[in-house]
């Protein structure tokens, strides 16, 4: 049996928050910087997803089916493209139809709402679920959590809403002597299959490739199969994982990381030790080898490989217990504009924003960081949020106030209520059976996008 | 008069309180000469005569240099120190200095200077060649002035120049002292000897308010006889209330200033996270920035309580007022305040005032409701009664406009122009 390495790529811009001061809060809710989203949105576009996915059809079809690649695409990415760069989606439509290239499932605004609130966890995963079907055609099988973060407990939620597969991270203190080049499967669902990022080898092109000062740069095509071929000497599969963003935005299209890429399948496939494979592939290619105890989050993030990049400081768990608080109140209101609002501000960019950890990992934060310092990070998103809890409560009052009126209607409303209650309930179900019993409105709204 | 700052370019009160006591002047008979270090041509000059000192060569000093440093060479700062010398080097580098000392006074000081007049890294060295330049202005002037007055520490050096030079008396004007700005034991010491030579040479001392009047007494060692308490006064006229468009339907408490220790900013935070135990449609805001600023952002995010309390960053021109007018309670923690201004802008806004007494301005105000900076459960109550019993609210609100109209610079400045009649003999 051939080894096998899973390339996989994350897609993914926030909704940056415009400066939004103290006097605008009650006044007006427009939230987002339309002119920086819009204006990286098509840098990077020009930079990196046009060209790389040109060169990833290219790729395909020239190896005829021997090339495989994946991709997580964010919610909030695919708002912007079908915004601002239309053409985006369709390159990567046409990748979706040469069959080669598996998507995979996640929270619709790259959010941290599995560490946060499950209903609310599971409602972004049906909701991205449905725009990948509807962009792309095809039903996403394998999971990926917001910046991989992986518990016990996520994987075994991930496992009850169908999911068999799930990529995380091959943290070195989960690990310990295990090696990340094994499929492993959850401690709490031991039916689900976990495929972990190998990171030295992903961040060798990932952050390390156009570095000069680096000893092994420049990284070739052989040189860096050889790694691979020493990485997984016994073992049976490598797990490339990493931002799409690296081909032309992080690594400059002039340090030949476009060349490599170009060159990288062939070196592979005519070695003929590996094979590519996607993650649903491997998942049945290869068993687990045994189980992995995750009793608290893991990410890809920073030299901790843990959540304290989005939940690390004072400033961090205030607004995120302060936004999650109003999922309540939320559930009562059937308002498209305040639930999208909702999920935009859940995205984890703006908890990275207010990050104090400026040490190990500050050159990595600053690159992402619009803001100065995390405490204007933290003043700004606020305010914003402020303004929202305003417009919830001003939703709940006026939505009180009609079902005063007539007495038909509050019967309806009991019984929508009732529903959205009834939900968790319905936890052991499969994703599918438990669709129907979700909260109508919901769905009603994701079909509309 | 020797200042640092004057409308319209302030960074602080000093430059206000300076306008307003010069136009105060005027109206009582006192012709002003302002020397500042650095001004920009469009200030109000109608009731007072601008020196700007940087368009101020120094070579009409035509004695010789040896004797005007002689006069002058105190205001030279910079240490000396250098560690592990014998005796005998030291002895040769104080020679070399002195004499590098006269090169660098030809060559430097002989021709004008170009101040920042800001509050900068060299800001030692800038009020060094202020005193220069600020002597030599007195020599030339020295037939037109009775009386020299001296603004703060930044101009106590130039001060004393002028008095050594002149033979004029001095008056210095104490807005705030090292202890205003920092807690006792980590006051600049440099910062400190300057204002004690200042007011040891001055023949009048003039303090802002009693509490920093005890200040010079006990701290600097000044001699009680020599000490005036001139209250502040305010100045509004051209001064509109603007009406705003509130975009909350909550009461705004609002502390205004600096977020700095000696503003008292943490104890706004607790008593306002008391407030909001009890009652729920209030919001806090803190307006300025300053070096606790982040402390105090985690400060509220640790008590949980950021949806309420905003940060709004350092406020210019209109939005201080449109901050006052949406705000209805205004809080001044102060622990340590030789006047403050703020407040009484407050009132002047209709807004009712919450101040510590600690500050010079509880000596002049009955009408605001007055508490110690550290009790954070008198200011809790105090937020909570101005923003739940509308009687007090109006009441505060009328007869605290009505107090703060009636402190005028007129009388401020009848009170200055005593303390000068006093020292011409």
């Amino acid at each position: 049996m051939k080894k096998s390495i899973c390339l996989y790529f994350q897609v993914h811009q926030p909704c940056r928050l415009r400066l939004y001061r103290f006097f605008d809060i009650g006044k007006d809710s427009h939230y987002y910087d339309d002119f920086a989203n819009r204006t990286i949105l098509r840098r990077v576009a020009q930079r990196c997803y046009l060209p790389m996915n040109a060169l990833l059809l290219e790729m395909i079809r020239r190896y005829k089916g021997e090339f495989k690649v994946t991709f997580s695409i964010s919610g909030s990415v695919i708002e912007q493209f079908d915004r601002y760069a239309p053409e985006v989606l369709e390159s990567f439509r046409k990748l979706a139809d040469t069959g080669c290239v598996e998507f995979l499932s996640e929270t619709y605004y790259h959010s941290l709402a599995s560490i946060a609130s499950p209903d609310e966890f599971k409602h972004q995963v049906l909701k991205h679920k449905e725009t990948i079907e509807h962009y792309f055609g095809v039903t996403p099988k394998a999971f990926r959590n917001t910046e991989l973060i992986y518990s016990d407990a996520i994987g075994a939620m991930v496992y009850d809403m169908g999911f068999k597969t799930m990529l995380t991270e091959g943290a070195k203190h989960v690990l310990g002597w295990k090696s990340p080049n094994y499929i492993y499967s959850g401690a709490m669902a031991p039916k689900l299959k976990l495929l972990l990022k190998n990171s030295s080898l992903s961040d060798d092109i990932a952050f390390r490739f156009s570095d000069k000062s680096w000893p092994d740069w420049p990284l070739t095509g052989e040189k860096y199969l050889a790694w691979i071929k020493a990485s997984a000497q016994n073992d049976e599969i490598v797990n490339l994982f990493m931002d799409y963003e690296t081909f032309g935005e992080h690594q400059k299209a002039q340090s030949g990381i476009f060349d490599f890429m170009r060159y990288l399948p062939d070196v592979v496939l005519n070695d003929g030790e590996f094979e590519f494979v996607t993650p649903s592939q491997a998942a049945k290619k290869h068993s687990s080898v045994g189980v992995l105890d995750v009793p608290d989050a893991i990410s890809w993030a920073d030299e901790e490989r843990d959540v304290t990049a989005w939940l690390g400081n004072e400033l961090q768990n205030d607004a995120f217990r302060k936004l999650y608080s109003l999922e309540e109140k939320l559930s009562l209101v059937n308002d498209e504009a305040l639930w999208s609002d909702y999920g935009h501000l859940q995205e984890s960019d703006h908890f990275y924003y207010m990050c104090t950890k400026f040490f190990s990992d500050g050159a990595v934060h600053k690159y992402f960081n619009p803001y100065d310092t995390p405490y204007e990070a933290f003043i700004n998103y606020m305010n914003v949020l402020s303004d929202f809890i305003l417009r919830v409560d001003d939703a709940i009052s006026v939505s009180d106030a009609n079902f005063a009126a007539p007495k038909k209607e509050t019967k309806a409303r009991t019984r929508t209520a009732k529903a959205v209650k009834a939900a968790p309930a319905a936890k052991t179900k499969s994703a599918k059976a438990e669709k129907p019993a979700a909260p109508k409105k919901r769905t009603v709204k994701t079909k509309k996008q | 008069m020797f200042g640092w700052e004057f409308p319209p370019h302030i960074a602080g009160g000093l430059g206000t309180a300076c306008y307003g006591m010069t136009k105060g002047l005027a109206y009582n008979g006192v012709e002003v000469l302002f020397v500042m270090p650095s001004a920009s041509g469009d200030e109000d000059q109608s009731a007072v005569k601008i020196i700007n000192a940087s368009d101020v060569p120094i070579d009409t000093v035509s004695t010789s240099v040896d004797e005007f440093l002689g006069k002058v060479q105190f205001v030279h700062i910079g240490s000396n120190m250098v560690p592990y010398v014998d005796p005998e080097d030291f002895t040769r580098m104080v020679e070399e200095e002195r004499v590098k000392q006269i090169k660098n006074f030809r060559v430097q000081y002989g021709q004008k200077y170009k101040f920042s007049g800001k509050y900068g890294a060299n800001l030692m060295e800038e009020v060094a060649r202020y005193a220069m330049v600020g002597a030599t202005i007195a020599l030339q002037h020295a037939d037109e002035i009775d009386v020299i007055h001296a603004h703060d520490w930044l101009t106590y050096l130039a001060g004393i120049a002028a008095k050594r030079l002149t033979g004029k008396p001095l008056v210095v004007h104490v807005h705030a002292t090292s202890f205003d700005r920092s807690s006792d034991d980590h006051i600049d010491t440099r910062v400190y000897d300057l204002e004690k030579k200042g007011m040891e040479a001055a023949d009048r001392v003039i303090a802002v308010s009693d509490l920093t009047r005890n200040i010079v007494i006990n701290k600097y060692g000044i001699s009680p006889d020599k000490v005036v308490t001139v209250h502040n006064a305010v100045d509004f006229s051209g001064r509109e209330n603007m009406t705003v468009e509130r975009g909350v339907k909550d009461k705004v408490v609002t502390f205004l200033g600096r977020i700095t220790f000696q503003k008292g900013p943490e104890y706004f935070i607790e008593a306002a996270a008391k407030v909001l135990k009890r009652c729920s449609h209030v919001r806090f805001v803190m307006a300025g920035s300053g070096d606790m600023m982040n402390r105090c952002i985690r400060h509220v995010a640790r008590l949980g309580i950021s949806d309420r309390f905003h940060f709004t960053g350092f406020l210019r021109g209109a939005d201080v007022q449109k901050m006052f007018a949406l705000s209805d309670v205004y809080i001044m923690p102060s622990v340590s305040e030789p006047f403050g201004i703020s407040p009484l802008e407050a009132m002047r806004t209709n807004v009712p005032s919450i101040i510590s007494k600690q500050s010079g301005v509880a000596e002049v105000l009955k009408y605001a409701i007055k508490v110690d900076f550290w009790d954070i459960d008198a200011m809790a109550d105090a937020i909570y009664g101005l923003l739940n019993y509308p009687a007090l609210a109006d009441m505060a609100a009328r007869c605290g406009y009505d107090e703060v109209n009636a402190l005028k610079w007129n009388n401020a400045a009848y009170k200055v122009k005593k303390v000068y009649e006093s020292v011409i003999k």
